[in-house]
């Protein structure tokens, strides 16, 4: 029956004579096709996201606790003023935020790269070492963690023997305020490395194969092979895989709120833990609403750059 | 010094997977470690040094885990909001990226990436408020909406890459054969897409098992689903090893068999088609 109906959307006139309201609606579905297929996705990301998303910068403008009867009250950008000049702690959060995700991504990166270029090569085992890659990036954070806060153990845990093994001194992990930060990098390394070497080892497959031919002949060694062709052949590929995990790095959430809930006396605490805690434990919804959108705002000024480094060189 | 050849070609070659074993051994270790826990009695779990390779076998931790907890009850209300939103983002998703290829709609598709970006936590704090007056918190409903929030997205953009690839003549041909764009694409794109399809939906459905931010706030006692619960185990078992390990595993293993059957999808899912792995 569908099919008679759109092809009646070709000649309007003998249709409309013919049938009645029910074709004129086959009529202009068949005629808005393009608006009809994304209105249901655009009316649920309207409800879901873009609704959420202007009532929290409303929000942000007020002071209002969830926990209280009072009306929320407009303050215009007191709030951001707060953050801005007036709370140590989200500073402290801010920077905090920062150097875990330069620690992380800069570590994820490296040693990203280096794996690609060591699986670059056809190899007995290749397609077992990408199904492994793939485990830590899928695996749930939250059990991922667990595990990590048993090997973390400072008495119990596996970790300290391991690092006596390798002739380091024992770590407190996650256990104190000196190095929870650097523990709880670890396992967000130990989770996307495979995503930075998954990606370089696309983008290193894709390569020409000429200058490097032409390199050999030239005498280059094999580190010049590296540093001069396949580095900046391989760098618009390198900032979309650190533009993803760099977004993703600002906003950990899961291993941190899971291990150390921003402990030991705020030593992991970034800014998302922070707002969860202003939001979730003292209700105090509009100063945890700025400082919403302020980590929107870094997180897009950091994307911002980084896609400004794919067109100029480094 | 090595001279001949072969001896160096053969030594070269033990160094590289010797190299190869040492860089894995990290990613094996954590989750050979997670299952040898919970498989451990807890003396031996908490034994200096560690014991990795002769222990007695248990499934104390396993056993504990369901007699101490509801969690065949958390088992089910993951499976019922991760099925539910990925089977909602499916039915919302799929027509928005058939259109999106079809019509060349970059628009839509690039606000949609912009989802991907804003911070989830900017979402929560409207949808407590919202859900708290219309006294949803603790509902189904609820938590399938919000985790919609990663897997629609998701769902939209690595199919809006399976529609690209199918070509422009089939529509044609089904149009001129008197297929209404509807009749195109349910019956004929659709079809042609259907491992994307299942590819797609296996990974939102694992992006929704694994939320713990959305879930941790807007479920309650009685949707409460796995993550949170091992989340709320481990102040409540203090280093009782064996029940925390193997509900690390428990939840854990769905995640690794549905992994491993789309694993040539997932680096495409991660970057949003920006590295087709």
């Amino acid at each position: 029956m569908t099919e008679r109906t759109g092809v009646s959307g070709f000649q309007p006139e003998r249709e409309a004579a013919g049938a009645g309201g029910w074709s004129a609606v086959a009529r202009f579905l068949h005629r808005n096709a393009r608006f009809v297929f994304p209105a249901p996705a655009v009316l649920v990301v309207g409800f879901i996201i873009v609704y959420p998303v202007l009532y929290t910068g409303w929000m942000s403008l007020q002071e209002w606790f969830a926990s209280s009867l009072t009306a929320p009250k407009f303050i215009g950008v007191d709030n951001y003023q707060k953050i801005l000049t007036a709370d140590p702690r989200f500073r402290e959060a801010f920077f905090r935020t920062i150097w875990f995700t330069v620690v992380a991504v800069s570590f994820e990166t490296a040693l990203g790269v280096g794996m690609a270029l060591l699986f670059n090569r056809e190899f007995w085992g290749r397609g077992l070492v990408r199904t492994l890659s793939i485990l830590p990036m899928m695996a749930t954070p939250t059990a991922i963690s667990l595990v990590f806060v048993m090997m973390y153990h400072p008495t119990l845990g596996v970790m300290n023997y391991l690092v006596t093994l390798l002739g380091l001194p024992m770590f407190t992990w996650t256990y104190s305020s000196k190095t929870a930060l650097y523990a709880i990098a670890l396992v967000d390394v130990w989770e996307w490395t495979p995503l930075i070497t998954l990606i370089a080892l696309a983008g290193l497959a894709a390569l020409p194969k000429e200058p490097y031919e032409s390199a050999k002949i030239d005498g280059a060694t094999p580190f010049q092979c590296f540093y001069l062709i396949t580095l900046p052949l391989l760098r618009p590929t390198l900032v979309v895989a650190i533009l993803f995990r760099a977004i993703d790095a600002l906003k950990t959430f899961d291993i941190i709120f899971v291990m150390t809930q921003g402990g030991p006396s705020n030593a992991s605490e970034t800014i998302n833990i922070l707002l969860f805690n202003q939001a979730f434990s003292y209700f105090n919804m509009g100063y945890a609403s700025s400082m919403a959108v302020t980590l929107f705002a870094i997180v897009m000024g950091f994307s911002l750059i980084l896609m400004k480094v794919r067109r100029v060189g480094w | 010094m090595v001279s001949d050849p072969g001896t160096k070609k053969l030594l070269t070659k033990i160094a590289f997977y010797a190299a190869v074993v040492v860089v894995m051994l990290p990613t094996v270790f954590v989750f050979y470690w997670m299952i040898t826990l919970s498989l451990m009695p807890q003396i031996e779990a908490a034994a200096y040094p560690p014991i990795f390779f002769n222990f007695t076998v248990t499934f104390k931790g396993y056993v504990e885990v369901f007699a101490k907890h509801p969690f065949l009850l958390y088992t089910w209300n993951s499976l019922v909001v991760a099925v539910g939103s990925t089977l909602l983002g499916l039915i919302v998703g799929l027509p928005a990226a058939y259109s999106i290829a079809q019509w060349r709609q970059h628009k839509l598709a690039l606000a949609i990436l912009v989802a991907r970006i804003i911070p989830g936590i900017s979402y929560l704090i409207p949808w407590y408020i919202l859900f708290r007056n219309l006294k949803m918190v603790d509902t189904y409903q609820a938590l399938i909406l919000t985790h919609l929030v990663v897997g629609l997205p998701i769902t939209i953009w690595v199919m809006i890459g399976f529609f690209e690839d199918i070509p422009p003549d089939l529509r044609e041909a089904a149009l001129i054969d008197g297929c209404t764009d509807y009749g195109a694409f349910w019956r004929v794109a659709v079809p042609l897409v259907k491992p994307g399809v299942v590819a797609t939906a296996i990974l939102a459905f694992i992006f929704s098992w694994n939320n713990f931010l959305f879930s941790v706030i807007l479920a309650g006692r009685n949707t409460r689903t796995l993550p949170i619960a091992v989340f709320n185990m481990i102040g409540y078992e203090e280093i009782n090893w064996g029940p925390l390990a193997a509900a690390a595993t428990l939840i854990t293993l769905p995640v690794i068999i549905l992994t491993l059957i789309i694993q040539r999808h997932i680096v495409t899912g991660l970057t949003f088609g920006a590295v087709k792995g």
